[in-house]
């Protein structure tokens, strides 16, 4: 018989079924009657005026119906489309394109080759245009204005600044001790290993737009079509967005691309169904990148090594348009967490946003947007500071974390951090991996002249997206939301607004469920997605599912055990303040066999529901977080270092993370797996980098480097749990802890066995020919 | 112009017309309908596409249709037999060897070729076997101790062969 299991136990997820038989259902698996298929003529060129564009070739292809330019779009206002940080983004260029692979046309066609066809038929004139790939020259005087739509005629985009300025200056200047480091953070892609695409049909019968789409946000999608295409006649009620099964998101598949509101369009115009899947290098080239700020870090500390102070200036390079998928109010997302799990008294970060001719973005590629930036910068900043005193990183970081009675915690720029013991966390990490005994080695090792670094991060993360006075996407804010039905017999469909991509919401939301209601796991059945039937969210990306979704099914479980309890009073003839609840059933204080389950319950709910009372079991929440939550960790990484390669081996990787209560353990330590390797990913391999002409390197799965099993280690996971005081259920999300967590730890272990050879910094990905580099610049020559 | 193929399929023979240039991995899953086999890259990188040639993992998307003319292929959807999950597909949920599910299918196949001419591979083994197929989601470690299950209920139960094909 089933059972309900709810919080804290591995239960195995119920997804599995369909995927382990190859009976998933991702977007390019659907078709339908009579379906187009749309393929993108894309620009060789990073910056370049169209002359003019040739379809002919391409429209004398068989099968070839029509070739779509931005001069077409432009009669229908649909040249540009907006973007969710103020400023506007070009569906297809009328003039000039400003990125290498920017959309340039579009091909209709009857079948997916014919396309392609005519996607290489196309000729398309360009002059080609001085370029600009550096953020800094960008901002030089005489450099060319890359925005000619805009009034400012410049390339600044935006300046952002938090804390208190005239406090730190103050603090700097009475330091005892300052260090002071340029960190690149480089341009990098989520890669998800399913690629974006959608199917838009249009029922001009009904006046109705069905939208099949890879998107971790299928309401706010809903929402923002209605708003851009509304000229249109496209109504939020005639628009049904569905998320079909998702093959790996991580902040990709938050963004609206071209191609989406090119297939709409080639469906309004043909009234058939049209499909767009973009490839591979596609997907690179073009898609949203993350990353790629360009930061200069101080600390200032007395003497004795507690921090005092921390300063910090970014230019963030945002491609071409600002496209950020940035739901906080601030242009920087959260970067201001970038004081990190300190205690300092004083801080003042400050963003420049830039224009070059790259692809926009950003996204936050498995984080809360802009965090790991912060958290990256921060523990780099941290260790560079302890190695200048001679202190060992794990003794400096124990002085300086804040204390576990200081929660809840104000940080000094702005954040309240709902809990936390960070001592315990490094502690455990330290115990796991033998820190001790590896310094000891670490010691012995140096003697004999071989290079090995044991490198520290006790990050702390801010998720759960977020508190409507801090949050929202086009003005909405940014609650989530759970419907729970509860059927005659006892079973239960529920419905949320969100979406998972692999995180596993079918299997943990039924065990929030089970765990308020008693309903068995099996008994529940969870949906999302599709905009018909769920109710409205804003979706999955910065770690907001449990945080925010998952408190909304909670509070709508307890909306359903309210109601139960007044009919179970009906039922068993008591008052309702002498029913007791235990899992599952309501009994009478005392009378332990005057009890009636839920599943009865239910039942009553529709065959026998007391006067006065509507019937029906079903309750729905829509749930506004008072709070972010804040997930911490300890990572301790081991290197060892070929100094005849400059290879760096991860020899050992102990994560010890809190995410507060745990729904499911094996889902946790599964989405910890994946967050690390995505840590190690730009820790150690991926970048996407841009010559002078601005040609992309990285544009394919040959040189863009995502981690094989055999460059993974074998992570070695722990846990501390320090509940979340506002969440219902104590939770605090954990999707993407490790990646933000993990690339300092592994930074810092590789400084860490070359710091005595003087090196102090490698900017990130540590390849072997930086690591020789610097080993040779340092004379090292074996 | 069009090319007669026959192909067997999961054990059933399959005859189609396709033009030269149709990729293996367009062949199954747009004539055949067989969409348990996906596409993640253009480069023969990902391995999402994996599918067994006469029992060799290859990568169907760097394959044309004609080239299969005449062999033996098995995908994802013929893994289960009777409606019993093979072993590796039960690996893959008791270990929780996966997330999106994406990769999966093409995980599942390359470790079945694995653990037909391996049938107790090492760790080294396995992360060897599969760096031909890329997982965003889970780490690997999972991974692993998924083919680990499938290797160690292979040999308790023979009958079950991870090589039929």
């Amino acid at each position: 018989m089933a059972i309900a299991h709810g919080m804290g136990h591995s239960v195995k997820r119920k997804e599995d079924a369909r995927f382990i038989r190859g009976k998933g259902t991702y977007i390019d698996d659907i078709k339908l009657s009579g379906m187009l298929y749309l393929d993108i003529v894309r620009s060789p060129y990073a910056h370049a005026t169209i002359k003019a564009i040739h379809p002919e070739k391409a429209l004398a292809i068989p099968g070839v119906l029509a070739v779509i330019t931005g001069k077409d779009l432009e009669k229908y206002g649909l040249a540009w489309m907006p973007t969710l940080m103020s400023d506007k983004q070009m569906v297809l260029p009328v003039d000039t394109v400003l990125y290498q692979s920017q959309e340039v046309a579009a091909v209709l066609a009857t079948e997916r080759y014919i396309a392609a066809d005519g996607v290489g038929a196309v000729e398309v004139e360009y002059e080609p245009l001085p370029v600009v790939v550096d953020p800094k020259k960008a901002l030089e005087p005489g450099a060319p204005v890359l925005r000619q739509d805009r009034a400012q005629k410049n390339n600044h985009i935006w300046h952002w600044q938090v804390g208190d300025q005239a406090a730190t200056d103050k603090a700097f200047q009475g330091a005892d001790i300052k260090v002071k480091q340029d960190l690149y953070i480089p341009r990098i892609h989520v890669a998800s290993i399913e690629t974006c695409g959608c199917i838009a049909q249009w029922d001009p019968v009904d006046g109705k737009l069905t939208l099949w789409m890879t998107t971790q946000a299928p309401h706010a999608i809903r929402t923002v079509v209605a708003l851009v295409a509304g000229h249109l006649g496209l109504a939020e009620h005639k628009i049904r967005v569905i998320s079909p099964d998702i093959g790996g998101g991580f902040g990709g598949k938050v963004p609206v691309y071209p191609g989406y509101v090119l297939a709409v369009a080639a469906s309004v115009l043909t009234g058939k169904p049209v499909k767009w899947i973009e490839d591979r290098m596609e997907n690179l080239q073009a898609d949203s990148f993350a990353r790629d700020y360009h930061i200069t870090a101080e600390l200032a500390a007395k003497k004795d090594g507690t921090m005092t102070a921390l300063r910090v200036k970014t230019l963030a390079d945002h491609g071409a348009f600002d496209a950020a998928a940035n739901p906080s109010k601030f242009p920087a997302g959260l970067f201001s967490i970038c004081t990190g799990s300190y205690d300092f008294q004083s801080a003042f970060a400050e963003v420049d946003g830039v224009y070059t001719n790259k692809p926009p973005g950003g996204i936050a590629y498995r984080c809360s947007f802009r965090v790991t930036e912060a958290s990256y910068m921060i523990e780099r900043m941290a260790d560079i500071l302890a190695h200048e005193l001679g202190v060992d990183p794990a003794d400096f970081r124990m002085k300086n974390f804040i204390r576990p009675e200081a929660f809840p915690y104000k940080s000094p720029l702005g954040w309240t951090y709902d809990s936390g013991n960070y001592q315990a966390a490094l502690k455990k990490a330290m115990d796991k991996i033998g820190y001790a005994a590896l310094r000891k080695e670490q010691a012995e090792k140096r003697k004999k002249g071989e290079l090995m670094g044991i490198g520290i991060s006790s990050f702390t993360e801010i998720v759960g997206a977020g508190p409507s006075h801090t949050f929202d996407i086009l003005g909405l804010k940014m609650f989530d939301s759970a419907e729970i039905r509860v059927h005659p017999t006892g079973k239960v469909i529920a419905r949320f607004g969100t979406k998972s991509q692999g995180q596993g919401h079918e299997t943990t939301y039924a065990q929030i469920i089970a765990h308020e209601l008693g309903i068995p796991e099996d008994d529940i059945a969870v949906e999302e997605g599709d905009t018909d039937t769920a109710p409205y969210g804003l979706g999955t990306y910065a770690s907001r599912s449990t945080p925010v979704a998952g408190a909304a099914g909670a509070m709508a479980a307890r909306k359903i055990r309210d109601k139960a309890r007044k009919i179970a009073a009906h039922l068993l003839e008591a008052s309702e303040a002498d029913l007791e609840w235990e899992r599952g059933k309501f009994f009478v204080k005392g009378s332990p066999q005057r009890v009636k389950t839920i599943q009865e319950i239910a039942f009553a709910a529709y065959t026998n529901h007391p006067q006065g009372l509507e019937a029906g079991l079903e309750a729905i929440s829509y749930y506004d977080p008072p709070n972010l939550t804040f997930p911490f960790g300890s990572y301790i990484c081991v290197v060892d270092i070929d100094k005849g390669t400059g290879e760096v081996k991860i020899r050992r990787f102990v994560a010890v993370d809190d995410c507060g209560n745990i729904i499911n353990p094996m889902i946790v330590d599964g989405q910890i797996h994946g967050g690390l390797t995505m840590g190690l990913a730009p820790a150690l391999y991926e970048e996407i980098s841009y010559d002078e002409d601005g040609n992309i390197r990285g544009g394919s799965f040959m040189d863009y480097l995502l981690p094989t099993a055999m460059e993974t280690p074998r992570w070695e996971l722990d846990k501390t749990v320090t509940p979340s005081p506002h969440h219902p259920l104590g939770a605090k999300g954990v999707g993407e802890s490790a990646t933000v967590g993990a690339p300092a730890a592994i930074a810092n272990a590789v400084v860490d066995a070359l710091w005595h050879l003087g090196v102090r910094h490698i900017d990130i990905p540590i390849t072997p020919w930086k690591v020789w580099k610097a080993l040779r610049a340092k004379g090292v020559t074996e | 112009m069009a090319h007669k193929i026959r192909v067997t399929i999961n054990g059933t023979v399959h005859e189609a017309d396709v033009e030269a240039r149709l990729l293996l991995v367009h062949l199954l899953r747009e004539v055949l309908n067989l969409t348990g086999t996906h596409i993640g890259c253009d480069t023969t990188n990902c391995g999402a596409c994996t599918v067994l040639m006469d029992g060799r993992p290859v990568k169907s998307c760097t394959i044309f249709a004609v080239q299969a003319d005449g062999r033996t292929l098995m995908t994802v959807e013929g893994l289960a037999k009777d409606g019993q999950l093979h072993p590796i597909q039960e690996g893959f949920h008791e270990k929780h060897g996966l997330q999106c599910g994406f990769c999966t299918p093409g995980m599942m196949i390359t470790s079945c070729a694995l653990l037909a001419r391996n049938p107790n591979p090492s760790e080294e083994d396995i992360r060897w076997a599969i760096s031909g197929n890329l997982c965003r989601c889970t780490g690997y470690v999972n991974i692993v101790e998924a083919v680990k299950y499938a290797a160690e209920k292979l040999r308790s139960q023979p009958a079950a062969a991870g090589g039929r094909s």
